[in-house]
């Protein structure tokens, strides 16, 4: 069940001039919340913008005792509400309402898991990582930006004992082109009696091309899709996607069919729109 | 505490405010987080005989204090609502309005049918008014003999309350509303969607892949109760008002133009708690201004 709460800016680090980690005090949202999973927020009050904007839930903020108290938003500023989370200031109030979606389900030892993440894609998978980590799953990130200055929070995963496989598209930190290439080397080295399973999100083609790959060597592929969205509740039919089911393709809500998505199912040419 | 029940025909909503068609999915949807059986109605999303894939996304757009959406009346058929929706809606208690669709007056008569012999069902929303489809709709709603034609025909097959919804998109809504009156309505609803557009400069391509798509929101809502004003003068039927309600002020100000009743759309996606404080909101003024009834409110704008 979602909670709608005026949540107070708690942090907000700037990472770079385009990323930012805003931290709201959101303790209804934390408790509730699964990897994988989003919430809607209202950028800033009143008309302008109108609707909310869909963001994976980044961290599950603790206090001292381990209680759960807020979350943070991994935010890339690109329009006007992603550049008004950008500004946000300590104790600002941002309408969040979450959370909402179905979660990734995490996978189990002896099972491995690959997640593969481009730029502002890596936001689901904290909560992904702590979920494998808890299940002592061996996990590896396979993460991927145009520059170094779209790669940050890695020691996250590697403290909590995930491999690091760092590419950019300039050379600029890690291996010199797309994410998939060193994906595509892994998988084809992995024994085909040894279970992996691929969880991806980013950019659509890079999330097709995880798709595309998982496809070919018969590997479980799981993607976090984020669409234009208007509600979040499965109200308003704005972000459906095409998947195949039993009988042909439909599109359904990835609001609440989604975010995450069996790789397969998805009909990539369909596709459109989104961030 | 007001009496804030209004009568739509033989039925009576406990309360004014009704989730808009299209805005609330089939109403389970929100059935964890809000009370629906508190809402004086849930209008569900609009039916066709046969179940309908909708457009292609993009199918909706922002814009300046409100939204386009072109979502293409997609929908799961009247026999799957009424197997699968239903029952549940019937067992939260709901009053459920079902929105009608059809491509044709037969498909307008045949859908009512089916609901009007399924238990559960509290009124019949005619939607002669989506801007966003080839066939059927608008075709109806935008002319005077097309709007009175299926209005008449469907009432023949049904004794629930009827309630053709209108669309903006005429030069004279109130005339409109005569001829549902004419028909034998039991009720109207507007306004439906504007028919708007919206381009993205850099690409010159439309932002919705339909091209075209209804304006709701904020932005309306002026406009829209000056409709129902207009069609306040012309009938006497229920008018349950819409366009760009987002809180009590809101609702009260449709009212006070004429509105017997009043739907939340646009505001339910941003919102989508705000039944209880809209419905308080409603009470209070009432108390403050020492109105014993909802129903004594209607139409009174002081002049």
């Amino acid at each position: 069940m979602p909670v709608d709460i005026p949540a107070a800016v708690i942090g907000n680090a700037r990472l770079t001039p385009e990323y930012n980690v805003l931290s709201l005090a959101a303790p209804g949202v934390a408790e509730r919340a699964a990897p994988g999973q989003f919430v809607m927020v209202k950028t800033a009050p009143g008309l302008d913008p109108l609707l909310r904007r869909p963001f994976s839930i980044f961290e599950i903020l603790r206090d001292a005792s381990g209680a759960p108290v807020g979350i943070s938003l991994l935010n890339k500023r690109v329009g006007v509400g992603t550049s008004l989370l950008y500004d946000a200031r300590d104790g600002d109030r941002i309408d969040c309402l979450g959370p909402l979606g179905r979660p990734f389900a995490p996978v189990d030892p002896p099972a491995e898991a690959w997640m593969v993440a481009g730029g502002v894609g890596l936001a689901p998978f904290a909560t992904l990582a702590q979920a494998l980590a808890v299940r002592g799953t061996s996990m590896t990130l396979f993460y991927g930006g145009r520059g170094a200055t779209d790669i940050f929070h890695e020691s996250f995963f590697t403290d909590l004992g995930a491999t690091l496989v760092l590419t950019t598209e300039d050379g600029s930190r890690g291996e010199r082109g797309r994410v998939t290439q060193p994906l595509e080397r892994a998988l084809a080295s992995r024994p085909a009696d040894q279970p992996v399973t691929m969880f991806a999100c980013g950019p659509t083609p890079m999330m097709r091309a995880v798709a595309d790959v998982g496809a070919r060597y018969a590997r479980p592929t799981f993607v976090s899709l984020e669409p234009v969205m208007g509600c979040g509740m499965g109200g308003c039919y704005s972000c459906v996607v095409r998947v195949t089911r039993p009988g042909g393709t439909h599109l359904v809500r990835s609001c609440i069919e989604g975010p995450v998505f069996d790789a397969a199912s998805v009909v990539w040419d369909a596709l459109k729109g989104g961030h | 505490m007001a009496d804030l029940s209004v009568r739509i025909g033989s039925l009576t909503l406990k309360n004014p405010v009704i989730a808009a068609s299209g805005c609330f999915g089939y109403g389970l949807e929100y059935a964890s987080s809000v009370n629906i059986s508190a809402l004086g109605g849930v209008a569900v999303k609009g039916l066709f005989l046969n179940e309908r894939e909708g457009h292609a996304p993009p199918r909706i757009v922002e814009t300046p204090a409100g939204m386009l959406n072109a979502i293409g009346l997609q929908g799961i058929g009247v026999h799957r609502f009424v197997k699968e929706k239903l029952p549940e809606l019937r067992r939260l208690g709901a009053t459920t309005i079902v929105n009608v669709c059809g491509s044709t007056i037969d498909e307008y008569c045949e859908v009512t049918r089916v609901l009007s012999d399924a238990e559960g069902v509290g009124a019949i929303e005619l939607n002669i008014s989506c801007p966003n489809i080839k066939e059927g709709g608008i075709q109806f709603g935008c002319s005077l003999t097309g709007t009175y034609d299926v209005v008449s025909a469907v009432r023949k097959v049904t004794t629930l309350p009827l309630v053709p919804k209108l669309t903006p998109n005429v030069t004279d809504p109130a005339s409109f509303a005569r001829a549902c009156e004419d028909a034998g309505a039991d009720a109207i609803s507007l306004v439906n969607t504007f028919l708007a557009m919206a381009i993205d400069v850099e690409t010159r391509k439309p932002k919705l892949t339909n091209v075209m798509g209804g304006l709701s929101g904020p932005a309306i809502r002026p406009i829209a109760v000056r409709m129902v004003w207009e069609c306040r003068q012309a009938v006497k039927l229920p008018i349950i008002g819409m366009g760009g309600i987002a809180n009590a002020t809101d609702a009260l100000e449709f009212i006070i133009a004429g509105a017997d009743a009043v739907q939340v759309g646009t505001a339910n996606f941003v919102y989508p708690l705000l039944w209880a404080d809209m419905i308080d909101g409603i009470n209070t003024y009432l108390d403050r201004h020492g109105i014993a009834r909802v129903a004594d409110l209607v139409g009174k704008m002081e002049r």
